[in-house]
């Protein structure tokens, strides 16, 4: 039995050494992100995280619950705009532009860069409303059919288009929950994103949906760079070509996902995979 | 003896019997095991003779004057008989107290038969008030045609006294007071709908926590004003204030208006509406917010498409709430559009409302005979109905509603 107590300690002085093991470049990124520092109230989150998010990747973000990983997601598209005491400190580079600027435009960043979110939330409008959503907003179709067009190939690419192809006009909140999740992935690609984010999508789904959201995810990478939060370490090992660890608001180890499966460098992630802390 | 006495008598008894019965079980419970706990054996020992003697003081009142009236002014003799129905009741069921005497059903049993009668109060007292409106109005209907009433379009309530008098006949056409009723309703919902929305989409959305809880409370202090004061407001500011605008672009215009009238209440019912719809925005998750945020919408995009839809259904409720409080309004409208039942829809004139004419048919010294005073319940009545189904509607959209996207 591993003592706990001794673990505390060292995770203790570990979250000091910042540090992050591993190789955090690849050759051709999509997002750079330097030196990120998060804040709630005074109280740091993520502390000093620089890491590159490649093109047409799947970078699966793993650690124990509160470590900062879903903070640091929602640092992609700034969604942490919408929590009052929340604070972001350093550069995040997407196509050269550093989108924590003050004067970067959120709306158009967030058609860039998509999000699926934890729960299923799909609307309280008709299936084909709900990914209409988006494209309506950002006036991405001239008239129906052009609408039409984005809406059935974004539900076909979620691969839920034969499944509710009959009952469009359903409300979007009538399917099961893993239609519901990937009706969400389908409004997100309707904007036609670079980038999707996913915070623990399955996390509410049965063994089946989500062995469908994890082939999804695997199709999708065709065409996206796609950032993924998960709980589920066989899932990371499944959908992701890198792996980031988070510990405690320090990102521990990145690397190539089976290197971090099975030679870990840190102690902290060896820990975490071998399922002494989660 | 008095009534009081025998009431608290009657409870100490039941304290100690519940003593009794406590005690009678747990020697019991010493040797044997017991299907129901000590505290249930007391109690019902306690509840059932007090509901009998109860009864029985009740039925004894109800019927001593028609079967013995020469007890009836006895009430040390009702004390008595109540004491002994209390001890024989207590005494059965004491001796029934035993291992398998199964108490805890029949507590629970008359818990559950005191809670039905406690909702079915409401109907009931809503059943009388319908009933004897229902009745009144019948008396009305019976002197004055209902169809002269329900679509004539002259309000003048007055009864000749001499037959051979100027203006003679009393007409009773309510459609003037409906007609102003919902004038009134209608303007005060044009300006408390939006503005009540609109503030209540700024608490919610908008307002930092600290701009929140200073703009909240004073907003429903509106709602605690009463509406004499609000009657002054609309006679001594607004009324003056329409009048002299008017004046300004050459209208003449009456001090006493529909317009002053629900201008006015709509300020009052704003609390409403803002209250309500604030709850029911805020009652919207947020995670509906984030997938709205996460595709790219701006806020105002993700109110109008997003958190209005969902929450519409309470927004609607915190709509006709706020109607229903503007059609029963009184004290403003006397205040401040007057007594006279012109059929108009032009807001500018006096105009007078179901509620004020019924207070102007009650008030003073009347016979409860004349079709004058009766009318005041044919109104009544008819008022009823309208809410009645305006109640009805509105709860049927918001199921639909709801069935459609939960």
């Amino acid at each position: 039995m591993f003592d706990n107590e001794e673990l505390l300690k060292e995770t203790k002085s570990q979250a000091l050494n910042s540090e992050t093991v591993g190789d955090i470049h690849v050759d051709d990124p999509r997002i750079i992100a330097k030196n990120i520092n998060v804040f709630y109230g005074d109280k740091p989150a993520i502390n000093n995280a620089s890491i590159d998010i490649g093109k047409n990747e799947v970078l699966a973000m793993i650690g124990p619950s509160g470590c900062g990983k879903s903070t640091f997601l929602r640092c992609l598209n700034r969604m942490n705009d919408t929590i009052d005491a929340c604070r972001v400190e350093g550069e995040l580079f997407l196509d050269n532009e550093n989108i924590l600027d003050k004067k970067t435009d959120v709306v158009s960043l967030r058609a860039k860069v998509g999000m699926v979110f934890q729960k299923p939330n799909p609307f309280p409008k008709s299936i084909y409303d709900n990914v209409a959503y988006g494209p309506k907003i950002h006036g991405m179709a001239k008239n129906k059919i052009e609408l039409d067009e984005i809406v059935f190939k974004s539900l076909d690419k979620a691969g839920l288009f034969e499944e509710v192809k009959d009952r469009l006009d359903a409300p979007g909140t009538s399917i099961s929950g893993g239609q519901q999740q990937r009706l969400c992935i389908a409004r997100t690609i309707a904007v036609s994103p670079e980038v999707i984010l996913m915070d623990e999508p399955c996390s509410a789904l049965d063994p089946i949906a989500t062995a469908k959201i994890e082939e999804l995810i695997y199709d999708l990478k065709k065409n996206f760079t796609i950032v993924i939060v998960t709980h589920a370490m066989q899932q990371a090992a499944r959908v992701s070509q890198r792996t980031a660890y988070f510990h405690l608001g320090n990102l521990v180890e990145v690397g190539p996902t089976s290197k971090i499966f099975t030679t870990p460098q840190h102690k902290l992630t060896e820990s975490y995979i071998t399922g002494r802390f989660g | 003896m008095n009534m009081t006495v025998i009431l608290i008598t009657l409870v100490l008894l039941a304290a100690s019997s519940y003593y009794v019965g406590l005690k009678k079980s747990v020697s019991i419970q010493k040797s044997e095991k017991l299907h129901s706990a000590p505290i249930y054996h007391g109690s019902l020992l306690a509840i059932y003779s007090l509901i009998v003697s109860l009864l029985f003081i009740l039925i004894w009142r109800l019927f001593e004057n028609y079967l013995y009236p020469e007890f009836s002014l006895s009430k040390n003799l009702i004390f008595f008989l109540s004491l002994l129905v209390f001890l024989i009741t207590a005494l059965i069921v004491f001796l029934k107290i035993e291992k398998n005497f199964r108490a805890r059903e029949k507590v629970e049993n008359i818990i559950e038969i005191f809670l039905l009668i406690c909702s079915t109060v409401a109907i009931l007292i809503t059943i009388g008030i319908l009933l004897s409106v229902i009745f009144e109005a019948t008396r009305f209907f019976s002197m004055v045609p209902i169809t002269d009433f329900l679509f004539g379009t002259h309000w003048s309530p007055q009864i000749p006294i001499r037959e051979d008098q100027v203006g003679s006949s009393g007409a009773f056409g309510a459609i003037p007071l409906f007609t102003g009723t919902f004038l009134i309703a209608f303007i005060a919902m044009i300006i408390a709908g939006p503005i009540g929305l609109m503030s209540a989409i700024y608490m919610s959305e908008y307002a930092t926590k600290k701009t929140r809880d200073i703009i909240k409370p004073l907003t429903e202090i509106l709602a605690g004003i009463p509406t004499v004061v609000y009657g002054f407001f609309a006679v001594i500011v607004v009324a003056p204030f329409i009048r002299s605008s008017g004046e300004y672009f050459g209208l003449n215009i009456a001090s006493e208006s529909a317009l002053a009238a629900g201008l006015v209440m709509g300020i009052m019912i704003i609390p409403f509406v803002s209250s309500i719809s604030d709850d029911v925005i805020n009652a919207v998750p947020q995670n509906l917010k984030d997938g709205s945020l996460g595709v790219g919408a701006t806020k105002s995009e993700t109110i109008v498409k997003v958190i209005i839809p969902a929450a519409l259904p309470g927004i609607i409720g915190g709509l006709l709430l706020a109607i229903s409080r503007a059609i029963g309004e009184t004290m403003i409208v006397v205040m401040a559009a007057g007594m006279s039942a012109n059929l108009t829809a032009n807001p500018l004139e006096a105009v007078t409302t179901v509620t004020v004419q019924i207070l102007v048919l009650l008030v003073g010294d009347q016979e409860f005979d004349s079709p004058k005073t009766l009318a005041a319940f044919a109104l009544g009545l008819v008022l009823f109905f309208m809410t009645l189904i305006l109640n009805y509607v509105a709860l049927n959209i918001v199921r639909k509603y709801r069935e459609q996207y939960e």
